[in-house]
C-alpha cells in the first residue's frame, strides 16, 4: 500500500502539534529565562552581563568623545570609570589629567603620523551633549538590570546636565524595582528630591531608607562600602542643618566621622553648628535688655 | 589607456548586475533606520549612536564589496576561459591587471558614494547640519584605503584559485591590521627577543590602514584633518597599492592560464 505524501505530511503535522501542546507547559519550567519579560535575558541568558559591561564602557567612551585607551594602552591601575566618578562629584585635577594621558610621546614616525587622524585630546561632553551617553546606559540596563551604577550614572546626567528629572526618576525607580535593596539608588533618588524637586522631606525619608538598607548588609560589605555611608550621612547632616535641625545635623556629622577619610573637616562643620546654636540660645536671653 | 578603461567598465557593469551591493545597502539602510527610530528617554536630539552604527556598517559593507568583487575577477576569467580571447586582443597582462584594479576601485567608489549620501541624509535629518568637507575627507581616505585592499585582494587571487579563500584571508588580514596594526609597537615593547624583532618587522612592513579610519572624527564631530596629512596618507596608500599591483603582475606574468 502506498501512502499519499499529503497524508504523511498531515500526520507529521498532527504529531508535531500534539507534542507541542504536551511539552509547552513543561518547557516553561525548565528554565527561568522564559519567565523574564526582558527580550535580552531570553536571547542571551546570563551572557548578557558581558554585553552590559561593554555598553557601560561605551557610555564612558562617548563621554570622552572617542579619546579612550584600547586594551593595549591599559596600565592595570585604572580606577572607576570617569562617568561614575563624575556622578559622585569628582572633577579631574591636573594630576588626574597627566595620569589619563595614556598615549604618551609618539614611539616612532608611524605612531606620530597616525596621531594626525586619531583623537588625541582629553575632553568631556558638555553643554547638553551628555545626552549622547544615554543610549548605551539604556542598553546596559536592559542587558543587566542588576548593574546598579547604570541607573545612578544615568540619573545623575539626566537631572544634573540635561534637566530631565522626571526621566531620571523613572529610570531610578526602574532600577529600584530590579534591585530592591540598593542603597546607592535610594541615595541618588534622595539627591534628586533634594536638588531637583527641592523636597527636603522626601529626600530625608529616602536617605534614611538608604541608610537602613546600608545597615542591612553584613559587616564585610559595610567595611567595603564605607564611602556610601559617608555620603548618605553627610547629605542628611547638610539637609538637617539647612532645615535648622542642628542637633540632628550634629548627630549625622558625628556618624559620618566614624568612616570619613577626613574627620577633621567634619569636626569643623560640627563646631560651626555648635557656634550657631550657642548664638541662638544667647540671642533670646540678650533680647529683654 | 582605452583598453584599461574598457576592462574597468566591464567590472563596473558587473557591480550593478550582481546583487551583493544591493543586499548590503538595504541591510545597512534597514539597521540604521531601525536604530534611528528608537526613542531613548524621550530625547529626540540623541544622534551619535546612529552615526556610529551607520559608519560601522558602511565600513564593513564597503570592505565586503571590495573584497568579493576583486577576489573573483581573475579566477572567473580563467574558469570561463574568457581570459584567452581577452589576452589575444592584444591586451597585455599588465593592462589586464590595471583594468581589473581600476574597475574594482571605481565600482567600490560608486558604492561608497551611495553609502555616504545615505549617511549624510540620515544624520543631517536629525542634526540639521551637513559637514560635507568632513564627509568628503572620510570617504576619500576610506576609498584610498580600499585601493590598498583591492590591490592586496588581486594579488591574493593570483596565489589562490578559489575566490572564497582569497576573500576570507584578505578580510582577516585587513581586519587584523585595522584592529591591532597600530598597537604592534606597544605589544613589541613587552616581548622578549626574537619576538620583539618579529613584531617590529611586521609593524613596519604592513600598510597602516587604521590611519584612514576617520569614523571617530565623524561620529564625535572632531572636525577636519589637515589637508596635507590627507595628501601624504593618499601617497602612502598609492605606494602600497603600486607595490601590491607590481607583485600581482610579477605573479601573473609567469602564471599558466589553464585551470
Amino acid at each position: 500500500m502506498k501512502a499519499s505524501p499529503y497524508l504523511v505530511l498531515a500526520l507529521v503535522l498532527t504529531v508535531c502539534f500534539t507534542l507541542a501542546t504536551g511539552l509547552e507547559p513543561r518547557a516553561t519550567t525548565w528554565s527561568n529565562r522564559s519567565k523574564s519579560g526582558n527580550v535580552f535575558s531570553v536571547l542571551f541568558g546570563d551572557g548578557r552581563r558581558l554585553f552590559a559591561n561593554q555598553f557601560f564602557t561605551m557610555a564612558d567612551v562617548y563621554f570622552h568623545s572617542g579619546y579612550y585607551p584600547s586594551i593595549f594602552d591599559l596600565r592595570g591601575d585604572e580606577g572607576p570609570k570617569e562617568i561614575v566618578a563624575e556622578s559622585h562629584g569628582h572633577t579631574d585635577s591636573p594630576e588626574d589629567e597627566i595620569k589619563e594621558d595614556f598615549l604618551g610621546k609618539p614611539k616612532d614616525w608611524i605612531d606620530r603620523f597616525g596621531r594626525h587622524f586619531r583623537i588625541t585630546e582629553h575632553t568631556h561632553l558638555e553643554h547638553g551633549n551628555e545626552r549622547e551617553i544615554l543610549p548605551w546606559l539604556r542598553l546596559a540596563a536592559d542587558m543587566d538590570p542588576q548593574k546598579i551604577e547604570t541607573y545612578t550614572v544615568g540619573s545623575y546626567f539626566m537631572r544634573q546636565h540635561l534637566n530631565q528629572p522626571r526621566e531620571a526618576e523613572a529610570f531610578l525607580r526602574e532600577g529600584l524595582r530590579n534591585n530592591l535593596d540598593s542603597y546607592e539608588i535610594l541615595f541618588e533618588l534622595g539627591r534628586l528630591y533634594n536638588e531637583n524637586y527641592h523636597d527636603p522631606n522626601g529626600a530625608r525619608y529616602v536617605w534614611q531608607l538608604a541608610l537602613r538598607r546600608w545597615m542591612k548588609q553584613d559587616s564585610a560589605l559595610q567595611n567595603e562600602n564605607k564611602l556610601a555611608f559617608d555620603e548618605i550621612t553627610v547629605n542628611l547632616a547638610n539637609l538637617e542643618r539647612e532645615a535648622g535641625n542642628y542637633e540632628d545635623a550634629i548627630r549625622w556629622f558625628q556618624a559620618a566621622q566614624k568612616v570619613s577619610p577626613d574627620p577633621g573637616a567634619l569636626q569643623q562643620q560640627i563646631d560651626e553648628i555648635k557656634k550657631k546654636m550657642a548664638a541662638q540660645t544667647n540671642a533670646p536671653a540678650a533680647a529683654p535688655h | 589607456m582605452n583598453t584599461i578603461w574598457a576592462l574597468a567598465g566591464v567590472v563596473i557593469k558587473e557591480l550593478y548586475r550582481r546583487k551583493d551591493f544591493y543586499v548590503l545597502f538595504v541591510l545597512t539602510a534597514i539597521i540604521t533606520i531601525a536604530a534611528g527610530m528608537v526613542n531613548f528617554f524621550h530625547d529626540p536630539k540623541i544622534v551619535r549612536y546612529v552615526k556610529d552604527i551607520c559608519m560601522l556598517l558602511i565600513w564593513v559593507s564597503a570592505l565586503v564589496v571590495a573584497l568579493i568583487t576583486t577576489a573573483r575577477q581573475i579566477p572567473a576569467e580563467r574558469e570561463s576561459r574568457t581570459i584567452f580571447p581577452l589576452l589575444a586582443k592584444p591586451v597585455t597582462r599588465w593592462q589586464f591587471i590595471l583594468g581589473k584594479f581600476l574597475g574594482c576601485w571605481l565600482a567600490t567608489g560608486i558604492a561608497l558614494l551611495i553609502f555616504y549620501i545615505f549617511f549624510a541624509i540620515i544624520t543631517g535629518s536629525r542634526e540639521q547640519h551637513w559637514p560635507w568637507l568632513m564627509y568628503f575627507q572620510a570617504a576619500w581616505l576610506q576609498w584610498a584605503m580600499l585601493a590598498v585592499v583591492i590591490a592586496l585582494s588581486l594579488c591574493g587571487s593570483i596565489i589562490s584559485a578559489a575566490p572564497s579563500s582569497t576573500t576570507t584571508i584578505c578580510f582577516i588580514a585587513v581586519a587584523g591590521i585595522l584592529l591591532v596594526g597600530g598597537h604592534l609597537n606597544t605589544v613589541a615593547l613587552h616581548q622578549t627577543q626574537p619576538l620583539q624583532t618579529i613584531f617590529y618587522t611586521i609593524y613596519f612592513l604592513i600598510p597602516h590602514l587604521e590611519w584612514f579610519d576617520l569614523r571617530d572624527r565623524v561620529v564625535y564631530d572632531w572636525g577636519l584633518v589637515d589637508w596635507l596629512d590627507c595628501v601624504l596618507a593618499t601617497l602612502y596608500a598609492a605606494a602600497y597599492t603600486g607595490l601590491f599591483l607590481l607583485l600581482t603582475w610579477i605573479g601573473f606574468r609567469r602564471k599558466s592560464l589553464n585551470t
